[in-house]
């Protein structure tokens, strides 16, 4: 088995209730299962889901079954769908080593909305993650999303860009076989296509350090 | 074909919590399965449904019937299941009083899904309390694993016993996923016989009921001794760490997780040791207490009540045992919180005073000093674009509002508990139990007599009318109470994710079902009635404001759209909605940004830069609700073919 940068590896997937944060953690757990890790991956949905902040901690380990929490200021990366979400997840479980990759694109708090709030700025939030984190990568996968055709699609991006950070044992011949075992035939090419633009906006150095 | 219907003992696969105490129920060959859904639970009856045909399985219409329909298949020669979160372990209760005591005959579980720190719940209710009430065993998985093998053990316990069977998970292991090796799948005879000619105490062949009472119950303690004995060496309670620990922790469920792995990160391996109890009750006598003889210090990881904790300290107190050797640390010292779920941060803290253990560096430095974080704004959980439930408490409101007298609303369970909250514009003034709005407002509304002049409403849903709304509206009708029902029919149990109810023209598995209409059931019963569509937001108030301001009696209003995330309307669009921007005054408009700031839908926008309100493209669900709010006209709604 190919040795993890860490044992246990402890990744976090967060973003906003129907951004596909269950999808997304549970095709990486696949995806590492399937090459014979133990995988534990610690979510919560019902309530939180409707327009809260959600959050799955994926954890992969040669050795044990780990707990479906991850331990404060323990991750080694953040994989973000929404940008205050991830400040919101680095306050907890950041440490000087943890890498992030986290999409632009905000989704407003109803507190924002009705103006009771406010939201950081872009540039505020990106200034904090970089000094949060030890490496970070930053794009709008949910434009890119929405020009594959939905934007739902931003949490199979953020799945293809993890890929390419080679941070974790992840292949994509491993992610077309997980694909074709959970969606219909007709679903698995625009996903495939999302998987690879996530791969191709790390390697082509197009996200924002 | 679902892996879980995989005939391939051996294959390891990730799978949910749920998945696993589905395989587990799979490999014991049960033939029936019910419940009724609630998070975190409804993913064994759903998951059942849909991947085997060889069984019969029910969304029955509460859970009290979910577990008489499964102890029926049970009495008849079945293997079955009855499956409940926590709370609808409390409306199952009375049956479950009897049935432990009558007993059943091919293997029962009852699989109850608790939810502590209540992350989708409105209590924190524990399920464990049951087992020593209602006198029956009950196992607790600590991993993924355990889930699929003791639920399947727990159908030979059953067996062996004549009793039902309890099998407690929590949302951190149904909702959370993990390696499952797969057992063996089994070919089981499946033939429907209920004998009933035997002897009155003739577990197999006799009838089944709880009387004569004393003899039944006697013979129900002593099946308890015979588990209790059965579980003395059950693989279910292990033990790793050294032979004598300083420290002692006992430990049951998902907390066993967070214990190993805290005691792992602290490099404590060798001070302290771990005691996982998987078969909690009753508890087995010997595996606790040798090792209790070998420490000095014991510490309860367990959450919501210190149920192992007491049960522990009997046994301490009956045994041979020098008590006075021995210090307990847990719920009762306050070193383990007496409400909210396990954390590894918990088991931290209680270890870290225990043996006083420096604190963590990383926890102390990080964020680094001087890097300020922005303030964050929460997010509130609130109603989704286009939800119907959002329209609707503006409607009810805006019209109590209107009013004047001090009009309220009593809440019940479901999305719409989020009535409570600002995205529900704080409608909702009580909420307890499924059923209880209806229930409260039929008290209400008798206090008439004692000078009380508030309008009352109560709100239910579709699929929580016919679970328990419709017993306090008979009371209420009977009783010649005064106030109106909002129905809030969204076409499905849409919180926990669409299971059909008996409103419904499907079944669980889809099939085609008779479907009880709910007006016409209210008008049977003797209420006034009428249906309105909740995104026509005039007609809707017009409804309402005439039954508040009638002339008496019990009033149902059904407000009748399907919810957005439902398959029928999911990602589609009724409405392009935009905003003219010449039209939206903005702050200087008078209407104190209605639609930001009062409906407040996520699928809206506020530009602070131009004083304006947009759509927002992602997020928009098209219902256009919102043009209705729109005083100036600028929110405007096109209709899309």
């Amino acid at each position: 088995m190919i040795a993890l940068n860490h044992d246990p590896y402890n990744l976090i997937i967060t973003g906003v209730g129907g951004q596909g944060n269950v999808i997304s953690s549970r095709m990486i757990g696949n995806m590492l299962a399937a090459k014979g890790f133990q995988v534990t991956i610690g979510e919560t949905f019902g309530a939180s889901q409707r327009g809260g902040a959600v959050m799955s901690h994926v954890r992969i380990s040669s050795k044990a079954t780990l707990s479906p929490q991850i331990p404060v200021h323990q991750a080694h990366m953040v994989v973000s769908l929404e940008p205050i979400e991830t400040l919101r997840v680095l306050e907890s479980y950041g440490n000087p080593d943890v890498g992030v990759i986290c999409n632009t694109r905000p989704t407003h708090p109803i507190g924002v909305i009705s103006g009771r709030l406010s939201y950081p700025s872009t540039k505020e939030i990106k200034e904090t993650i970089t000094r949060l984190s030890a490496r970070s990568w930053f794009f709008d996968a949910t434009a890119m999303a929405t020009e594959i055709g939905n934007p739902i699609f931003a949490n199979i991006i953020m799945a293809g860009a993890l890929a390419a950070t080679k941070e974790l044992p992840l292949d994509r011949n491993v992610f077309e076989e997980t694909l074709k075992s959970k969606f219909p035939p007709n679903k698995v090419g625009l996903n495939l296509t999302a998987y690879d633009q996530g791969v191709g906006i790390i390697n082509t150095d197009n996200a924002s350090h | 074909m679902s892996l879980l219907t995989r005939d391939n003992p051996g294959e390891t696969h990730l799978m949910m919590g749920n998945e696993a105490i589905v395989r587990g129920a799979l490999e014991a060959g049960i033939s029936v399965a019910a419940g009724y859904p609630g998070t975190p639970s409804s993913e064994i009856i759903e998951t059942l449904a849909k991947i085997s045909d060889d069984i019969y399985t029910e969304w029955s219409v509460n859970e009290k019937v979910a577990l008489e329909v499964a102890a029926a298949a049970s009495f008849a020669g079945l293997r079955s299941l009855a499956v409940m979160k926590q709370p609808g372990v409390n409306v199952a209760a009375d049956f479950l009083m009897h049935l432990a005591l009558s007993g059943v005959r091919a293997g029962m579980v009852i699989v109850a899904a608790d939810d502590p720190g209540a992350l989708s719940s409105v209590n924190e209710g524990e399920t464990r309390l049951y087992a020593k009430l209602m006198e029956i065993p009950m196992l607790e998985p600590g991993n993924f694993q355990e889930a699929r093998q003791m639920t399947c053990w727990a159908f030979e316990l059953s067996e062996t016993l004549h009793m039902p069977v309890l099998v407690r998970t929590v949302t951190r292991l149904s909702h959370a996923s993990g390696n499952v090796t797969l057992g063996k799948l089994p070919k089981p005879d499946r033939k429907a016989f209920f004998q009933f000619n035997g002897d009155m105490l003739d577990p197999m062949e006799g009838p089944i009921m709880s009387p004569p009472v004393g003899i039944k119950h006697d013979s129900q303690q002593k099946k308890l001794e015979q588990a209790a004995q059965l579980f003395e060496d059950s693989p279910f309670n292990t033990y790793g760490g050294p032979e004598s620990p300083e420290l002692l922790i006992i430990t049951t469920s998902i907390c066993d997780l967070y214990s190993k792995e805290v005691v792992a990160l602290l490099n404590l391996e060798d001070r302290v040791g771990i005691l996982k109890i998987g078969t909690t009750w009753p508890l087995p006598a010997q595996p606790v207490l040798e090792r209790l003889a070998r420490t000095r210090n014991v510490l309860f990881v367990e959450e919501v009540q210190p149920f192992i904790e007491e049960a522990v300290k009997v046994l301490v107190a009956g045994s041979h045992l020098d008590l006075s050797s021995l210090t307990f640390y847990g719920k009762y010292s306050r070193h383990i919180p007496t409400a909210g779920e396990m954390t590894p941060e918990r088991v931290t803290a209680a270890l870290s005073t225990l043996l006083q253990l420096e604190p963590d560096p990383v926890s102390q430095d990080y964020p680094p000093r001087g890097t300020a974080l922005p303030p964050i704004p929460p997010r509130e959980i609130s109603f989704c674009p286009g939800c119907p439930h959002r329209a609707s408490f503006f409607s009810i409101n805006t019209v109590l509002q209107l009013d004047n007298r001090q009009g309220f609303t009593c809440g019940d369970i479901g999305c719409y508990s989020m009535g409570m909250l600002p995205g529900g514009f704080f409608t909702l003034k009580t909420l307890h139990s499924m059923g209880s709005g209806s229930g409260l407002a039929s008290g209400f509304g008798k206090l008439e007599k004692f000078g009380m002049n508030q309008p009352v409403v109560a709100v239910c849903g579709d699929s929580t009318f016919f679970h328990s709304a419709m017993p306090p509206l008979v009371n209420a009708v009977h009783n010649r109470s005064s106030f109106t029902l909002v129905v809030l029919d969204n076409s499905g149990t849409a919180m926990t994710g669409f299971q059909p109810h008996p409103g419904l023209p499907v079944d669980t598995k889809g099939d085609q079902a008779p479907p009880i209409d709910i007006e016409k059931v209210c008008r049977a019963m003797g209420a006034t009635t009428r249906t309105c569509d909740p995104f026509d937001l005039e007609a809707t108030q017009k409804q309402l404001l005439e039954f508040i301001n009638g002339d008496g009696g019990v009033r149902v209003l059904i407000l009748k759209q399907a919810c957005a995330l439902s398959p029928e309307k999911r990602h589609t669009r009724a409405f392009e909605v935009t905003v003219d921007p010449d039209s939206c005054l903005g702050e200087a408009c008078g209407c104190n940004r209605i639609c930001t700031r009062v409906f407040s839908c996520p699928g809206l926008l506020w530009d602070a830069e131009n004083n304006q309100a947009t759509i927002n493209d992602v997020l928009c669900a098209g219902c256009g609700v919102c043009a209705s709010v729109c005083p100036q006209n600028a929110i405007q709604r096109k209709e899309l073919p």
